[in-house]
């Protein structure tokens, strides 16, 4: 059985402008110690799809269809039985670990916090738990550390010390919401090995979001794409990286300057993504694709299997395939 | 003659330490330190370097924004610190820049059509309102816009097309060296290739010389003839972008192009890819001798003593490190 499986969600937004549907019929499963990439643009809706899942919604967003974790339905579920779950079973890290950590905390009351309440311990044991676990994300001298505030901790330590806090629990599942966009490679380059490494030390499954393909090929088992709120591929990554067969997918691949191959000019996607107020019936994607039919303005194609992915594209693959390969 | 020659430039802040009296000596933050280097016309040369790296503050330094303290730029030949007022305001017509954020560059109380004309009617006064509207209206067309949006405000615009239109402002004057500092890296993956085919283009059709600011190397090596990799200020290695990549000979260099993974799993599994331990040391107390040494596998004792000399182990190649040698991190 997955440990996570989202079923036809919705999320959308009450703005002055009207109603925004931010993700739109969106179903994906993520099975026990496994890693999910959900790539996409901004306005794809891949960080409101975490923050559905972790009933973390502005106020004026609901979420429709159906959150099942470890066998509990989330959606509906009050604030008390979240937060039950948010921080134990299931925990996110953001994208700036500056602004997740109060300032006017030291780290110590910061990370017990969370274990206090959630495993009922004291105070001494706490902190012993999270001196542990900053050994474990390889802060040094941890012991020392936990009295000192988020400023004194540069940008990669934050992070880590943001990992080391979702991890304290145990979690079965981790989001992580493009987790080294604000980093430098190299430092980017030392937390992506500490999330491999702690994976597989305490087996967690993980959902990565993020709009770099090279950390997808890097890290994650499977892949999903996103584009205006809708799936629009999904599979192993090493398939859908190999054959890709949606047009959104192929451009994306061929829009990206490489290190190890020389390109003379990049082949780009013409357009910007949508704006999400005002989606174009159909697939969202139609407006830019090159593949486009009379059918894609008006119907939205289904998701269905092509081999080992699911595509949803109105082009049959073939056609499709021959263009990835150039 | 080059375009555009640094000679041993350094560039220092003064930076208030934690504790500090009216009386306490400001400290020193040497933001460029001894960057040396040469820009021929037509070339485009990429900048790449960590958070701290002192990039921007060299392109502010070229542009005339922040005054050198140490070194020389010239430009065309000319002392920028000993130009005549109308030889400044010509530097300034002839060297434009390109910023990190689109919007925030442009300001949202002007139309498309003022932010683009503006330069033209600062420095060419005399030119009638009409002629300014239609050179706007050309350059619109020229970074791949519709003209009919003169009167647009910036807010209306998506980020991909706001960085069109400051590339249109600080092309409009007809320079002959463009500063981009990072400008695709707030954009998205399909919009930047955009922006980066739309400068390649631009430099290529106007025989521009570019300076292209970026941390994404795959970007630099993508658009410059040229590399250049500074690490707290400092030039670590210098050299055709493609053999940077390629067959980079300085460890920082090596740690950089580790570092970035590649978009194809079954070449990255294969890839060996140490990872450098730490994060980069704060410039107001950088290591002594070389400045990298605290993180780098190959440093030795004798590291911490002197400054590297800088090398050129094959022609026009250049590396500060005794210890160079290729080693390729891509492994394709």
């Amino acid at each position: 059985m997955p440990l996570l499986s989202i079923d036809n969600l919705g999320v959308a937004f009450e703005t002055p402008d009207g109603e925004v549907q931010a993700v739109n019929g969106l179903s994906f499963a993520v099975e026990p110690g496994e890693t999910l990439a959900i790539v996409g643009e901004s306005g794809s809706g891949k960080s409101q799809t975490a923050f559905a899942t972790m009933g973390l919604l502005a106020r004026n967003g609901h979420a429709t269809g159906r959150v099942t974790f470890d066998g509990r339905d989330l959606i509906g579920l009050g604030e008390r039985e979240l937060n039950r779950i948010r921080g134990d079973a299931m925990s996110m890290i953001f994208q700036d670990p500056m602004t997740s950590l109060n300032p006017y905390l030291k780290i110590g009351p910061q990370m017990t916090e969370i274990f206090q309440l959630h495993k009922g311990v004291g105070r001494r044991q706490a902190r012993a738990e999270a001196v542990r676990m900053l050994d474990a994300v390889r802060i040094p001298d941890a012991r020392a550390r936990l009295d000192q505030y988020p400023h004194e901790f540069s940008g990669g330590m934050r992070q880590r010390i943001m990992i080391a806090m979702a991890l304290l629990c145990r979690p079965k599942l981790l989001i992580a919401d493009e987790p080294t966009t604000a980093l430098d490679v190299t430092v980017q380059a030392q937390i992506l090995k500490l999330l491999a490494e702690i994976r597989a030390e305490f087996g967690t499954a993980m959902i990565l979001i993020t709009h770099d393909l090279g950390i997808v090929a890097d890290t994650c088992d499977r892949t999903l794409v996103m584009y205006g709120g809708r799936v629009m591929e999904r599979g192993p990554t090493d398939t859908l990286f190999a054959r890709p067969s949606h047009p959104y997918t192929v451009g994306l691949m061929r829009a990206v300057p490489r290190l190890d191959v020389d390109q003379d000019d990049l082949l780009t996607i013409p357009g910007e993504p949508p704006d999400m107020s005002r989606l174009p019936g159909g697939c969202p994607f139609a407006p830019r694709c090159a593949h486009m039919r009379e059918v894609c303005r008006d119907v939205m194609p289904p998701l269905e299997p092509y081999g080992a992915l699911h595509r949803a594209c109105h082009a049959p693959p073939a056609e499709v395939e021959t263009e990835a390969v150039r | 003659m080059s375009l555009l020659q640094i000679r041993n430039l350094d560039v220092t802040f003064d930076v208030a330490p934690r504790q500090s009296w009216p009386w306490t000596r400001p400290k020193k933050l040497q933001a460029v330190k001894d960057m040396s280097f040469d820009l021929e016309a037509g070339q485009t040369l990429g900048v790449v370097g960590e958070s701290g790296s002192g990039k921007s503050t060299l392109a502010r330094a070229i542009v005339g924004t922040v005054p050198a303290s140490g070194g020389r730029i010239l430009w065309d030949g000319g002392d920028l610190a000993q130009l005549t007022p109308r030889e400044r305001r010509r530097h300034r017509r002839d060297v434009q820049m390109v910023f990190q954020d689109p919007l925030a560059a442009l300001n949202p109380r002007m139309n498309v059509g003022q932010i683009i004309s503006e330069p033209l009617l600062t420095h060419h006064p005399e030119t009638s309102r009409a002629d300014a509207r239609r050179r706007a209206g050309e350059m619109m067309e020229r970074v791949g816009l519709l003209p009919n949006l003169l009167n647009r405000y910036p807010h209306e615009f998506s980020g991909g097309q706001c960085q069109r239109i400051g590339i249109a402002r600080a092309l409009v004057l007809k320079p002959r060296l463009l500063i981009c500092d990072e400008p695709v890296s707030a954009l998205d993956v399909s919009v930047q290739a955009q922006v980066v085919n739309l400068l390649k283009r631009l430099t290529r059709e106007m025989e521009l010389s570019m300076i292209f600011i970026a941390h994404d190397l795959s970007v630099v090596k993508h658009v410059s003839d040229r590399t250049l990799v500074m690490y707290l200020g400092r030039k670590m290695e210098e050299g055709d972008a493609r053999t940077i990549v390629r067959a980079p000979r300085h460890p920082y260099t090596q740690a950089l192009i580790a570092s970035v993974p590649i978009p194809d799993p079954v070449r990255e599994r294969a890839r060996i890819r140490p990872v450098i331990e730490g994060e980069p040391p704060s410039p107001v107390t950088p290591p002594s001798g070389c400045v990298f040494r605290t993180r780098c596998p190959k440093a030795q004792p004798d590291c911490a003593e002197r400054v590297p000399p800088m090398l050129e182990p094959e022609r026009s190649h250049l590396v500060a490190c005794p210890y160079q040698e290729v080693i390729s991190p891509l492994a394709v």
